[in-house]
């Protein structure tokens, strides 16, 4: 991307006065560079999707949708009305407040007012109104009715691929309208007309086929985790021996497959097995299960359910007790908010309980799964780790609280916690850009793809923005986050807007931490990088 | 689905240029690759990573990841970016003639 704008030009370019023309008006810029790449065919065939007629391009004049596509929508959209009474009164009760308007990361980072949530939900709404609501046949325009034009369609696309359902802006609505509900319908009628996003959809084909969305078959999978044990063991002198589908195992632990395959994310993974060997952790992997992450959730509510599903049949295969689940992000808001009535109950598990402390999860009571922030507070709670945080003094820092376990389970204090044991030098960002406050990677719900970068960078500027201001007054140069597409998106975001900044997962930084029995003194981190500054420097 | 010639082959490609399936890959898309890139000759080296990275798709249907195809190769990180200028994804794999990897990556 040559022409790609500086950061300065990127930061002056953002526009807020007030749009010239009604936003009724203006069409959406579909121009290469500014949408995501469409669904393979082979992928949407492969999930059973309606496909469109041919290939297309979102910057195509014509994007060939099947004859009967308003029928389609309008029925699709009558479906989710008559299935989710929380979508009626999220189209019903918007009164236009405002609270909403700045406080999207894309908003802010583009100046775009299709970007205020208020204005991204009335995309729908005014379809809404002039389908379904009596005062929108008969005013028509005036009731804030729009009909349904391909146009639209064009619209909808834009700009439900330009929230990453974080869920900011719900936290200021004095309704409780969930823009992300809002945005999930709108993805869900758009696949209905065979029009969603390559990013998306192959990581779910893949997921079907192979279990996780990487695609990594059972014998890779069980060789890169091995891979991770030898260099566990070059650097602490300490063999873990994770076991694969292993039947009777007390406990089931599944992460995202971006742990396994992309840095920084295998670092974190390193972390877990080393945790789980040192406190003799009864507990087995699958290459069934072996994705935390799911990617239906930003397509359609049956893709998450049926993708949501091999967690708890592969418990009940193995016949675990319980299940535990590592740094994801999305996962953790289909787990806590949708897992036990789509998939559930899982009445053939029990409620979890820590062998290690024997500490009763009653807020998992439900679904059967504790998030390993939890998990491994409760073990430093209890004395129960021996921890060397001065192995983790070249390291500065801040805490990136990851949207869905923040806002959609309420994770604050357990990641602080855990960081305030495995490192001294820890600075929390401003508080409203942090908890449930926390602004998004700008990368999230599935976009964080190459080909959007401007807006990627753009979303994630408020985020960028926060850590400039404790870099700048505390020196803080690593940012933690317990999500694998933030430690997938973050890391370009920090280049970009605040270089020398790293991007960790909280579990490579207890890992570093932990003194296990029988290990060698250590002189690099898991990243096999010299534990202090100055060596490092010295060896270059 | 977009196509380029050279040198009498015609490759489907993806919209980042990336060659739509391994099974139709020859050596001519290495020489097309290789332009794009600004490689003028493929030293042993170069051979090397393709044919890791070759290996490692045939046997386990993926690319590598980063820290497998470092250990293979005995390259860091960096000699790969010397090497590829466009990184071990975009510029080694998309030589290779691999897909490129999608999820939370």
């Amino acid at each position: 991307m040559a022409d790609f704008p500086k950061p300065k030009e990127m930061f002056d370019s953002i526009d807020y006065a007030l749009p010239e023309k009604q936003w009724e008006d203006v069409p959406p810029d579909l121009s290469p560079g500014n949408f995501c790449y469409p669904t393979k065919r082979k992928n949407l065939e492969y999930l059973g999707l309606p496909a469109n007629k041919d290939e297309w391009s979102p910057s195509d004049e014509d994007w060939n949708l099947p004859d009967n596509w308003q029928t389609i929508i309008h029925e699709g959209f009558k479906d989710l009305l008559g299935k989710y009474r929380s979508l009626k009164i999220f189209m019903d009760t918007c009164v236009r407040c405002g609270a909403c308007a700045d406080k999207c990361h894309f908003f802010i980072g583009t100046g775009d007012p299709k970007n205020m949530p208020v204005l991204r939900a009335e995309l729908l709404r005014s379809v809404y109104r002039n389908d379904f609501t009596m005062a929108g046949k008969i005013l028509g325009s005036i009731g804030g009715a729009r009909k349904l034009t391909k146009d639209v369609i064009k619209e909808w696309f834009s700009y439900f691929y330009q929230c990453s359902e974080c869920r900011r802006c719900s936290v200021y609505c004095p309704y409780g309208i969930d823009t992300a509900e809002i945005t999930m319908m709108g993805r869900e009628l758009l696949t209905l007309l065979g029009l969603n996003i390559n990013w998306i959809l192959e990581p779910a084909a893949n997921c079907f086929r192979t279990g996780n969305h990487l695609g990594i078959q059972p014998h890779a999978f069980k060789e890169m985790v091995e891979f991770f044990c030898d260099d566990i063991e070059d650097i602490t002198g300490v063999r873990v021996n994770p076991t694969f589908n292993r039947k009777g195992a007390e406990i089931l632990f599944v992460t995202p497959s971006g742990d396994v395959f992309a840095d920084p994310g295998t670092y974190t993974m390193m972390g877990y097995l080393m945790l789980f060997e040192h406190i003799g952790l009864d507990y087995t992997l699958s290459t069934y299960a072996s994705e935390g992450g799911n990617f239906g959730l930003f397509t359609s509510a049956d893709m998450m359910k049926r993708l949501n599903a091999k967690m708890y049949a592969e418990s009940k295969r193995l016949g675990v007790k319980w299940i535990l689940g590592g740094e994801c992000g999305h996962m953790w808001r289909v787990i806590n908010q949708y897992m036990e009535t789509m998939n559930g109950p899982a009445d053939f598990l029990e409620v979890p309980v820590s062998p290690i402390t024997g500490t009763r999860f009653a807020n998992a009571a439900s679904t059967k799964m504790v998030h390993i922030a939890e998990f491994t507070a409760d073990l430093i709670r209890n004395n129960k780790l021996k921890l060397d945080p001065s192995r983790n003094d070249k390291n500065i820092v801040t805490f990136h609280d990851s949207c869905n376990p923040a806002r959609g389970m309420g994770l604050f204090d357990e990641p602080r916690y855990v960081l305030k044991n495995v490192c001294n030098n820890f600075y929390d960002m401003p508080e409203s850009t942090i908890r449930e406050q926390t602004f998004c990677c700008g990368s999230g719900s599935g976009l964080n793809t190459e080909e959007i970068m401007d807006l990627r960078m753009r979303g994630g500027l408020p985020r960028a923005n926060a850590v400039q201001y404790v870099h700048d007054k505390y020196g803080v140069n690593m940012l933690a986050c317990v999500c694998a597409i933030d430690r997938a998106a973050l890391p370009p975001l920090m280049d970009y807007w605040v270089p020398g900044v790293g991007v960790t997962g909280l579990h490579e930084l207890v890992g570093n931490a932990l003194v296990m029995e029988g290990e060698t003194e250590r002189t690099v981190d898991l990243r096999q990088e010299p534990l202090k500054e100055e060596e490092e420097d010295a060896d270059e | 689905m977009p196509t380029v010639e050279f040198e009498g082959h015609t490759f489907n490609i993806d919209e980042d240029g990336f060659i739509d399936s391994f099974e139709n890959f020859n050596e001519k898309w290495i020489q097309l690759v290789k332009k794009e890139e600004g490689i003028d000759e493929l030293n042993e080296e170069h051979k090397m990573v393709i044919n890791v990275l070759q290996d490692y798709y045939k046997k386990n249907g993926i690319a590598p990841m980063v820290r497998i195809l470092s250990k293979l190769t005995g390259f860091k990180l960096k000699h790969i970016y010397e090497l590829f200028p466009s990184g071990p994804g975009k510029g080694a794999c998309k030589m290779a003639g691999l897909p490129k990897p999608t999820g939370c990556v």
